[in-house]
């Protein structure tokens, strides 16, 4: 039996079975590329993702100061219009982010091998298009304060953002239900998919809902003409949180594959421990 | 055995089970019931026109409410003595015991339905209208099905997971937004509620089909990966 | 022989824990094979894991032709698990759950009553509700179910326990004749001496690995 051979090495440094036990979770595991990055750099951050980061900061800078001070005031909104440089590029970031969590999902499943990696992205991705969609939220009821004197419209699109925002967090939620980390993948890749199928659905029957029953339906911003300055800051702003979000969602993958890996050390821990319980006889 | 012969099984067990149980009839039925009694309550029942106004409405909220809790009970069944352990062993079609599951929850659903439309014509004083019968009876059906199969397919999802119990509504609700919204608007079509005219209720019975079939067809192919873990 | 079980240094987890570190079993077709050992040892999970539920994370397992980490849902049909739960629907009567679970493998009435006949559950028992039997008939009725979905490969988890002394002898006839007929049985149990008469072959479950027993 192989139990000579575990028990010699237990008194081994943990460092010699997790190189050992590394090349038998290739099935399960991350890609072996993966784990080299990480071993090499001791955070989650490589020479793109600094880059990337750093030109986001740049960015921000300018989204700032175009949207703050170069752009102009709008003619009926005055200054309130300047939410827009936020609330729009962090609705089309949560829409996005929405979209790459079902594509993953679908990749996730489709694929014979079921690599985790989709699942880690479709989770990370789900993660952060719920923290947009809180800022578009509250920025979408503020800007509707000012402009509308109301914070809430039964607004079609409204109405849909509230919806995708819910039924993103109960997707979140069933991600951290437990289980295998497999199973865990599963369950979320169909939930990921079910929740491209509803937004859809939801959309299309609130729509028809308003416009049936109530002819007058303001869309933010309809009555905003947007002038050329403006259109650039709004354009600023939508490349800007699509840079934020792409470094957000290297690194979120990073530290999902990174915990993952904690947990594999943690089973060879475990089963060391395991071995050794059965044996001394 | 292929899917459809499994469909038979399941949904005859399944009925078979409910038939001897008597969860419906003794519980479920009475609480959607009290819930129609409550909401006459919550708004005003000296105003018969505004319960009149709001009772397709109110029909299709206590199905919902109804709904969570005969997809716990469909899954409670599967789970208590490890029956679902049983079916994953047995390697049975997946797809077949979606559609029995699904066929066994919407003929309780269309009892119940039958049931809160007879409480709203007793209670509300709602009026059926010969020529919107046919309207009704497409829209109880179109939307039972929909709400069976979106229920069997988040019910299985949550079977066996812990916390099920206090996730399975926050997970639902929002998904048969659109069968809330559509089938009130046909109901109201089919009634003659307020100004609504009867061909203002097809589209959304095309709705309302639509729904249908989309989650039937996610949940056959999607509900193999679901058990399975 | 055919090779029924081949499970080579197989690691399965439960949550983080390593339920298998390990655990190698070989086991040919016809054979009985006892699997002993103190309670959280892992016995369950190495049923577990040979009948396609729990996933392997590691190692080697082959279970009937089937490579379980490639594909655990092929060996299912052919597997009857009877765990700590007896997966009966206690609203059905004894009849109506074993033929519940024969129908899904086309079985005719006939396979049934016989199925019923071989458990003694074909006289007053058929019809009572399996809500209303003894913790010992409800496990008959399970191994009933066994029987009527034409499982060739039984993992039972302390089929003993429960019954009384004629239903062990029951059991272990059908065992024994579900074992000449081809069937592959694989027992986890404490009831050394009982299980050990009816065993071809004894195995230790220790700390998630398997351990042969000197005969």
């Amino acid at each position: 039996m192989s139990t000579t051979a575990n028990t010699a090495s237990t008194d081994v440094p943990p460092a010699v079975p997790t190189s050992n036990a590394a090349d038998l979770t290739q099935p399960s595991g991350a890609p072996p590329s993966a784990k080299k990055t990480r071993r090499r750099t001791s955070g989650t951050g490589t020479r793109a993702t600094r880059v990337l980061g750093i030109s986001s900061l740049i960015g921000l800078v300018w989204l700032v100061a175009f949207g703050l001070a170069f752009s102009p005031a709008d003619y009926l909104q005055k200054q309130a219009v300047r939410i827009m440089y936020i609330h729009v590029p962090g609705a089309w970031l949560a829409f996005l982010a929405f979209g790459v969590t079902a594509l993953c999902s679908g990749v996730y499943l489709s694929k014979p091998g079921r690599s985790l990696i989709w699942d880690r992205f479709a989770g990370a991705s789900a993660e952060i298009g719920v923290v947009f969609m809180a800022v578009t939220l509250v920025t979408g009821s503020l800007w509707g304060r000012l402009t509308w004197g109301v914070y809430w419209q039964w607004d079609a699109l409204l109405t849909t953002t509230a919806f995708m925002f819910v039924t993103y967090i109960g997707y979140i939620a069933v991600r951290n239900l437990g289980g295998t980390p497999q199973a865990r993948a599963k369950r979320s890749a169909v939930l990921g998919l079910v929740a491209a199928l509803e937004i859809p659905l939801v959309h299309f029957s609130v729509n028809w809902w308003r416009t049936l029953h109530q002819k007058a339906t303001i869309t933010p911003g309809g009555d905003t003409k947007i002038g050329g300055l403006m259109l650039f800051s709004l354009m600023i702003g939508v490349v800007v949180f699509t840079m934020i979000y792409a470094w957000l969602l290297i690194h979120r993958q990073r530290v999902l594959a990174m915990r993952d890996a904690v947990e594999a050390h943690g089973l060879d821990r475990a089963l060391e421990e395991r071995r050794h319980e059965g044996a001394p006889r | 055995m292929n899917t459809w012969n499994v469909a038979k099984l399941v949904a005859a067990k399944d009925l078979r089970i409910e038939a001897r149980s008597r969860v419906i009839t003794n519980q479920v039925l009475p609480f959607a019931a009290i819930a129609m009694v409550m909401f006459a309550f919550a708004l005003d029942n000296e105003n018969d026109a505004l319960l009149v106004q709001v009772a397709p409405g109110l029909i299709w909220l206590a199905t919902l409410f109804s709904l969570l809790i005969l997809v716990q009970r469909s899954f409670a069944i599967e789970t208590a003595d490890g029956a679902i352990d049983a079916l994953r062993v047995a390697g049975i079609d997946p797809g077949g015991i979606f559609l029995g599951k699904a066929a066994a929850l919407a003929a309780q659903l269309v009892a119940l339905e039958t049931i809160l439309i007879g409480a709203a014509v007793l209670l509300y004083h709602t009026e059926i209208r010969l020529g919107g019968v046919v309207l009704l009876v497409t829209t109880v059906l179109a939307a039972t099905c929909g709400l069976a199969f979106v229920g069997t397919l988040y019910g299985g999802l949550a079977a066996g997971i812990k916390g099920r119990e206090t996730l399975l509504p926050l997970l639902l609700l929002p998904v048969v937004a659109p069968v809330l919204i559509g089938a009130t608007r046909a109901l109201e079509a089919a009634f003659g509620t307020g100004k609504a005219v009867l061909a203002d209720g097809w589209p959304w019975l095309g709705l309302l089909i639509t729904f249908a079939a989309a989650f039937g067809v996610v949940g056959v192919l999607a509900f193999g990966p679901l058990l399975d873990e | 022989m055919e090779t029924i079980v081949d499970l080579r240094d197989v690691v399965a987890v439960l949550g983080q824990f390593p339920a298998l570190a390990g655990a190698s079993l070989t086991v040919l077709r016809g054979e009985i094979v006892l699997l002993q050992g103190p309670n959280g040892a892992g016995k369950t999970s190495l049923l577990r894991v040979c009948a396609g539920l729990l996933p392997v994370v590691r190692g080697h397992a082959v279970v009937l032709g089937h490579d379980l980490t490639v594909d655990r849902s092929g060996v299912r049909a052919k597997v009857g698990l009877l765990g700590h739960t007896n997966g009966l629907y206690p609203e059905l009567s004894v009849r109506d759950n074993v033929q519940f679970w024969g129908t899904t493998v086309g079985a005719s009435s006939g396979e049934i009553d016989a199925a019923l006949d071989r458990l003694g559950l074909s006289l007053r028992l058929a019809d009572v509700q399996v809500g209303r039997l003894s913790a010992g008939q409800k496990r008959r009725t399970a191994l009933a179910c066994l029987v009527a979905r034409r499982a060739v490969l039984w993992l039972l988890d302390e089929p003993h326990a429960g019954l009384d002394a004629e239903g062990r002898d029951e059991l272990d006839a059908v065992l024994r004749q579900a074992a000449a007929s081809g069937a592959t049985v694989l027992v986890a149990s404490h009831e050394l001496e009982r299980a050990g008469a009816l065993a071809h072959r004894t195995v230790q479950v220790i700390a998630g690995q398997v351990h042969e027993v000197e005969q």
